[in-house]
């Protein structure tokens, strides 16, 4: 059917008075009301000052070896007054560890998310507005790629680039943007069916506004959802890197480091895995918490109560 | 009904060859070669080895060598492991990898279904934060710290299991309920979010009105449709379960086929990391086009196409 076809009714600008509530008012409404969201937002506020500032407070450094007046060293000891986490097996800070890990993890989520989000966002919006032939084989590739083991794909990337911690970043994010894509392009596809980006059409606005202003705006709540849910996937990557020894480098630490150094002493010194165990756990239920959240407060088929 | 199964059959012959062609040139163009460890191996002896397995040729000429074995389905010698092939080491490892992972899906789906179901019956009442939560936490913690968790107290604690090792059908438990949880996990989340849309659908209100009861309701009229997102899971899920978990292995000891996906890579034992991510990749490939089939006979308003 030519665009042309479709009558544009015509609406007098004055007559639009009654104000309806917009996407965005309900979903923060709906936002209020998620006691559990609402909770794990403050809680992983918490988390990011106690990483970010935390280690200005503390009298150690991470990599400082703890000994007493007497010059022995005081290592692997359970929580106590002097260090509120205890110790690990060469004598360091856990508390300290945990503050700087907490940074890494922290930061490895937030850049490998924002490469995903880039490239997924990207090669998705791309794929879903052009079309035909184009999309299919950008989604030929998406699934090629879905098919190579992804830890053998992560690993060789790391192995070819080094263990520098910003590669670290853009190798995991290289790798974790298939789904983002996916969504993204489902969700254009979509929305270039609707009346109203026809509509948009047919008035004759330039590609550019109708994408930026138009389609934008209805594709940012799953790809906001969707963000939420890759920090946590991404911070498990970087946790399983560094069990396979593929992490930061010695002596800094990051939580996945960490539980993997308390795996293997769990029997005799518990602390050393319960500790960084909970914060990782914690951290990612409280992402997964959010996304959940944002998704329920987000869906436009949910009612307006 | 065949012609698709045909026709998807023969689509995969192509994405198999790019996963082969894709992965030998990115395990080539890895620093480091299959027999640099080999401290003893004086210059004869390891330019015999090179000889022996085709490295001293020009690559082109390796990757043409290499795909005409492919063709008559051989998947070469293993570099690392003299005298065995890459078949018989996958042919060997496979089946525990796939008893225990069959195990765990069983473990993840009866538990994430049950969950599922229960958290969305209720939505937003304890017992739905309850399931959630637990299920949340599922993805959250990591299987190393489930893993040597799971062995400090059922096994050097309460003594109930062996803490590794393969030998009694008990020993399948503790790994299996380890990597089911993080499974059910995904499998509840997605129960409950299938079967929150349906029940608000038009024909689950006709099937009360006409008096059915809601235990009918639930399980001979929402299930089938509440459990479609769970199915389609099931596709990448049921793969990446039962060609094992490195984690999972080394914590247990378990002779499967996870650890080679990752030690291969570092081996650099080139055949080893083509024939398990082909291996994977075939396996991918078959359960999705299962998945597709079965999608289809839960919900005859999707057509094979």
């Amino acid at each position: 059917m030519p665009v042309t076809d479709i009558p544009v009714p015509f609406v007098d600008p004055l007559e639009q008075a009654e104000e309806g509530t917009s996407l965005w008012k309900d979903a923060w409404h709906r936002m209020k009301k998620n006691r559990m969201a609402f909770l794990s937002t403050l809680l992983l506020g918490a988390m990011v000052v106690f990483c970010v500032f935390g280690p200005f407070l503390s009298p150690y450094t991470y990599d400082q070896i703890n000994e007493d007046a007497a010059g022995t060293i005081r290592y692997a000891e359970p929580p106590n007054a002097r260090n509120w986490f205890g110790t690990d097996k060469l004598g360091r800070d856990q508390l300290t560890r945990i503050m700087y890990g907490g940074r890494v993890s922290l930061a490895v989520g937030m850049c490998a998310t924002l490469v995903s989000l880039t490239i997924g966002v990207l090669y998705g919006a791309i794929s879903g507005f052009v079309g035909g032939k184009l999309d299919n084989v950008m989604m030929r590739f998406v699934e090629i790629l879905a098919a190579l083991p992804f830890t053998v794909f992560v690993i060789l990337l790391m192995v070819y680039f080094g263990r520098s911690l910003l590669l670290i970043f853009a190798a995991i994010g290289a790798v974790e943007w298939l789904t983002m894509a996916r969504i993204v392009r489902g969700q254009v596809m979509s929305l270039r069916k609707t009346e109203f980006i026809e509509a948009a059409f047919a008035l004759g606005l330039s590609r550019r506004r109708i994408i930026l202003r138009h389609m934008l705006p209805n594709v940012l709540g799953p790809v906001m959802v969707y963000t939420t849910l890759t920090i946590p996937a991404v911070m498990l990557l970087e946790a399983f890197l560094s069990f396979l020894g593929l992490g930061v480098q010695a002596p800094m630490s990051s939580w996945g480091s960490m539980i993997k150094d308390g795996a293997e002493v769990m029997e005799e010194f518990w602390w050393m895995l319960i500790i960084p165990g909970t914060f990782l756990s914690a951290t990612l239920f409280c992402l997964n918490f959010l996304g959940d959240g944002l998704r329920d407060a987000l869906d436009p088929k949910a009612s307006k109560d | 009904m065949l012609r698709f199964i045909v026709l998807r059959l023969l689509q995969t012959i192509p994405v198999l060859f790019i996963v082969a062609t894709v992965t030998f040139f990115m395990v080539r163009s890895v620093p480091g070669g299959p027999f640099d460890s080999e401290k003893s191996a004086a210059p004869e002896i390891r330019k015999q080895l090179e000889d022996y397995y085709g490295l001293n040729q020009p690559l082109w000429r390796q990757y043409t060598d290499y795909m005409v074995r492919l063709c008559k389905g051989d998947l070469g010698p293993s570099m690392k492991y003299t005298n065995r092939t890459v078949r018989e080491m996958i042919m060997e490892t496979f089946p525990v990898s796939m008893r225990l992972g069959l195990m765990a899906l069983s473990i993840a789906l009866v538990f994430g279904i049950t969950a599922g179901v229960i958290a969305a019956l209720k939505p937003n009442s304890f017992i739905d934060y309850f399931a959630s939560s637990i299920s949340i936490l599922g993805i959250c913690v990591p299987t190393f710290v489930t893993g040597p968790l799971l062995v400090l107290v059922f096994a050097l604690n309460l003594r109930w299991f062996n803490a590794s090792g393969l030998f009694e059908t008990s020993d399948y438990v503790l790994p299996a309920v380890a990597l089911g949880f993080a499974y059910a996990a995904y499998v509840s989340r997605m129960t409950r979010g299938g079967m929150l849309e349906i029940m608000n659908q038009d024909f689950i209100r006709t099937a009360r009105a006409k008096g059915a009861s809601e235990t009918r309701v639930v399980l001979r009229h929402a299930l089938r449709g509440g459990l479609l997102p769970v199915v389609s899971f099931l596709g990448p899920a049921t793969a990446g379960i039962m060609t094992g978990s490195f984690v999972i292995e080394s914590i247990f000891q378990i002779p499967g086929i996870g650890r080679h996906f990752v030690t291969s890579v570092f081996n650099r034992d080139h055949t080893m990391v083509i024939g398990t991510a082909l291996f994977f990749a075939t396996l991918l490939v078959l359960l999705n086009l299962l998945v597709d089939v079965i999608l289809v006979w839960l919900n005859p308003k999707l057509k094979l196409q």
